[in-house]
């Protein structure tokens, strides 16, 4: 470690210093609940009157939800919301909303459950415990209430806020009964509101968080303020398990601004400053000699030269199986092969990885925006030296996250920083450039499709065989099945809340010839669906083609068993009129596929002119989520999916040169912006029973679909994603 | 030293001609509602005015500006948040995110100043900031609701 410190001790806040000046109200545009509460002693869990772990009502009315996954435009806030004002009965207009810290549900055993915010789960997977906790909150408000009037809880009834004695007429606020209600008997069981009796689940409610998004107001953790913070600008070795050898601070270190030099873990040089542009300009100054390890010579075309071997490797992981596929390809009338291929593609989320981070010897204070708040507190705790109950993660609203930040490289790499330089805040923010060649990608995978017609056209027989990286082999090696990553197969399984194939199949083999690389993968929103769907669902439409068979109508009938799948097709199917004619010169492809717990399907209407220039003009998906929560957030989702899937399947790719990631900005890696983006009709079909997600489902659908449509228009076949530099022109 | 006028007042700062306007305004005056995206001028999270023309403020030194000139940030469009733009991103929840909104509104109202009535041309070819939620046709929506109540 290199540490050149040009800091006077006596310039140093110490940390009792900086949590006075919080205390004082001194910290300049920094008013997070989390931060004040530390700085007073008193974590908000310890506010008065908590009713439960969900809901604290304060005197004046003010009902504060409790949040344990993040909030990162997907709506997941005003969706707990509405779950927990379903059943606690308090007045819409009260409510605000603040964050847990993992730390206090460390505290408290777990009383916030998970924090994970990624698969689609924030609502899903927390409705029930949720629900509860403001049922019960309902139930001892109602219960002091009766107490006070000594009367019977029986009598009593909650509504808008309000507790109503009937026979007498009385009332009391929840306001006035909070703190008795808080010292009531919990109920040891509560019974949740029939589905047909919801008034708040089920509504359009407008987010609850959106003003401060329209006036600059809202912090997020790149804009997060401290007295005393210095500010730290990154550069981590470009090749993927490389190594800093050497690099000359005496270079930089008397440019304006900087205060110290330092190398981070083996792998990163740092520039702490006292503005993050002094910092950024000292680093890009900053001679430095990398050891770039053993994979100086990976490339794109390597990977595609293992990926293309192991389309036909001997060994694989089987994801699902039935009959004899290969036996009865081999013994079809007609034999259909396609081979395709999905790149690494960056999250690239608005806001680059940030976080701010105080270290002292005994206590390590972290704020963030993360997918994850208990795996930031883990990794901040092994970074700091630190046990986690001396360490507290205080989080902030995410600028986009789409997977990139349910993973911790970065927070690892700012606390490592903060470490040399104890006491003071240390804000550290990526350049564009940093976040876009240190990713955490798409995985790249390649795919053989092969399937055997019967003469009449029938699908007798149908082998998948996937090539390429295991997300789980990099992020959860422990959750490998004997080698086999489950997650590889999302949409292909046989049975499962998070991807059941839609089609029946006598003879089936769906496979997995695991090759991984250096470069490191990762959830990325929609996952392994995004290629798997368009795997399946554009071969689907080469064989309906190859049967001489309508798309739809080839489709339908595989799908007899698989009544939700084939619902959101047919809805598609009639919203976009795939029995009626097209406009003039415009062309249209379906896609379905199930995953994240929900059903969706797209329909979409493309034209691509004379030039090779493509138009997409209309996509119509259908969402049978089970329970539509919040219908309107449910068309953003949608919305939102089609973005960011359509952007992948035009722009996204990076490659991979000399071990490095090459795109290294918008430039190169380029998005779809406005012009590009068609209209959306949202059909919100929940048929009930079940809670399944939203924010990613509809991504699945959107690559297919449209590729489909483009087949439709040119005759072509694109088998690779991203389409950006292929000819499109009518073959 | 250098003046600057920001949001209608005059202010002095210290920083290297060479700083970029953003960096200007979020480090050494604090108005960090304008958003660093990128920095190459692709992305337009940055937007500001200067003298009502939407400019990206990661590539504007801070030696190019000065105190005749007007810049506006999103904390300055309006008095209460209640520019038609905003009014309108709020009743149709335009903002997913909302870390690429402050150079999404300061774009839009400076088309709005342009063109009374946008047509979708206008706006694609006006509106090539970047969001990654997916907020474009909400967007689109905003502008045109804006354009409206402007003209109401």
């Amino acid at each position: 470690m290199t540490l050149h410190d040009v800091t006077s001790p006596a310039t140093r806040p110490s940390r009792r210093t900086l949590l006075k000046g919080a205390a004082a109200g001194l910290v300049v545009g920094f008013h997070l609940p989390a931060a004040k509460a530390l700085a007073q002693g008193a974590a908000p869990a310890a506010a008065v009157p908590e009713i439960n772990a969900w809901v604290v009502i304060r005197p004046d009315d003010t009902v504060v939800l409790r949040m344990a996954r993040s909030e990162m435009g997907q709506g997941t806030r005003t969706g707990l919301a509405q779950l927990i004002a379903e059943e606690l009965h308090c007045d819409w207009s009260k409510i605000v909303t603040e964050y847990v810290t993992p730390g206090q549900s460390l505290a408290r055993n777990r009383a916030w459950g998970n924090f994970q915010t990624a698969g689609s789960q924030g609502i899903r997977q927390s409705q029930d415990y949720v629900r509860r906790g403001g049922a019960t909150a309902r139930v001892m408000l109602i219960n002091a209430a009766a107490a006070q009037w000594q009367a019977t809880p029986e009598h009593c009834v909650a509504k808008e806020g309000v507790v109503t004695h009937r026979p007498t007429g009385r009332t009391l606020r929840y306001g006035q009964i909070a703190e008795a209600a808080s010292k009531q008997l919990v109920p040891q069981t509560v019974a949740l509101k029939d589905p047909s009796a919801w008034t708040v689940i089920g509504t359009s409610k407008p987010r609850l968080d959106t003003a401060d998004k329209t006036t600059g107001k809202l912090i997020y953790g790149s804009d997060l303020k401290m007295p005393g913070m210095l500010l730290a600008a990154v550069q981590q070795c470009p090749v993927f398990g490389g190594k800093v050898k050497s690099f000359d601070a005496s270079k930089v270190k008397d440019m304006p601004g900087v205060r110290h030099v330092l190398q981070a873990g083996d792998n990163t040089v740092c520039v702490v400053g006292d503005t993050w542009w002094q910092a950024k300009t000292a680093l890009d100054a900053l001679p430095v000699e990398w050891d770039y390890g053993p994979n100086r010579n990976v490339s794109s075309e390597t990977i595609a030269a293992m990926l293309r071997e192991g389309l036909t490797a001997s060994e694989a992981f089987v994801g699902n199986t039935q009959g004899d596929a290969k036996a009865a390809i081999a013994g079809a009338a007609r034999k259909v092969e396609a081979t395709y291929g999905y790149p690494f593609q960056n999250h690239a989320p608005m806001e680059p990885m940030n976080a701010t981070v105080v270290w002292t010897p005994t206590r390590c204070d972290v704020w963030c925006p993360t997918q994850n708040g208990e795996a930031a507190l883990a990794a901040a705790a092994a970074a700091a030296g630190l046990p986690q109950t001396a360490c507290e993660v205080h989080r902030v609203d995410l600028g986009g996250g789409f997977g990139r930040r349910t993973t911790h490289d970065w927070l690892t790499q700012a606390v490592l920083i903060a470490k040399q330089v104890p006491g003071v805040p240390i804000k550290m923010l990526w350049s564009r450039e940093e976040d876009m060649v240190q990713g955490r990608y798409h995985p790249v995978t390649m795919c053989k499709m092969t399937a055997g017609l019967d003469a009449q056209g029938n699908l007798t027989g149908l082998h998948v065989r996937i090539s390429g990286q295991s997300i789980l082999s990099y992020v959860f090696p422990n959750a490998l099945q004997n080698g086999r990553d489950p997650v590889t197969f999302q949409g292909l399984n046989p049975t499962g809340a998070e991807g059941q194939f839609g089609y029946t199949i006598p003879n089936l083999l769906v496979d997995h010839a695991m090759r991984n690389t250096h470069v490191p993968p990762h959830f990325w929103r929609g996952v392994n669906h995004n290629q798997n769907a368009i795997y399946v669902e554009c071969f689907m439409d080469e064989l309906a083609h190859a049967a001489g068979q309508d798309p739809l109508a080839f489709r339908r009938k595989l799908m007899a068993n698989h009544p939700k799948h084939l619902a959101v097709l047919n809805a598609v199917a009639e919203r976009i009129g795939w029995d009626k004619p097209a406009p003039a010169g415009v062309f249209r492809g379906l896609a379905q596929q199930m995953g994240f717990g929900s059903y969706v399907a797209a329909a979409a209407e493309v034209s691509v002119d004379a030039a090779g220039k493509l138009k997409m003009h209309r996509i119509v998906a259908a969402t049978d989520c089970g329970v539509a929560v919040n219908p309107r957030q449910i068309e953003m989702q949608v919305e939102g999916s089609f973005s960011y899937g359509l952007s992948a399947l035009l722009h996204g790719e990076c490659t991979v040169k000399d071990g490095a990631i090459v795109e290294t900005n918008f430039d190169t890696y380029n998005v779809l912006r406005i012009d590009e983006m068609p209209k959306v009709e949202t059909i919100v079909m929940p048929s009930g029973g079940f809670w399944g997600g939203v924010g990613e489902p509809t991504i699945m659908v959107a690559a297919p679909a449209v590729l489909n449509a483009i087949f439709a228009a040119t005759g072509k076949r694109i088998r690779q994603v991203p389409i950006k530099d292929q000819d499109l022109k009518r073959a | 030293m250098a003046k600057l006028n920001v949001n209608g007042a005059v202010m002095e700062v210290t920083a290297h001609p060479d700083t970029p306007l953003l960096w200007v305004l979020r480090e050494q005056i604090g108005l960090t509602g304008t958003k660093y995206g990128c920095g190459v001028a692709q992305c337009g999270a940055c937007t500001v005015h200067i003298d009502g023309q939407a400019v990206r403020a990661c590539s504007v030194p801070l030696s190019a500006v000065n105190d005749t000139q007007m810049i506006v940030t999103i904390e300055g469009l309006s008095p209460n948040g209640m520019h038609p733009v905003q009014v309108a991103w709020r009743e149709l929840d335009v903002p997913q995110c909302g870390y690429c909104q402050s150079g999404m509104i300061m774009a839009a109202a400076a088309l709005l100043a342009d063109k009374k009535n946008p047509t979708d041309a206008d706006i694609d070819a006006a509106m090539t900031n970047i969001c990654r939620c997916g907020t474009y046709n909400r967007v689109r929506a905003g502008i045109k609701q804006a354009a409206q109540t402007r003209q109401g």
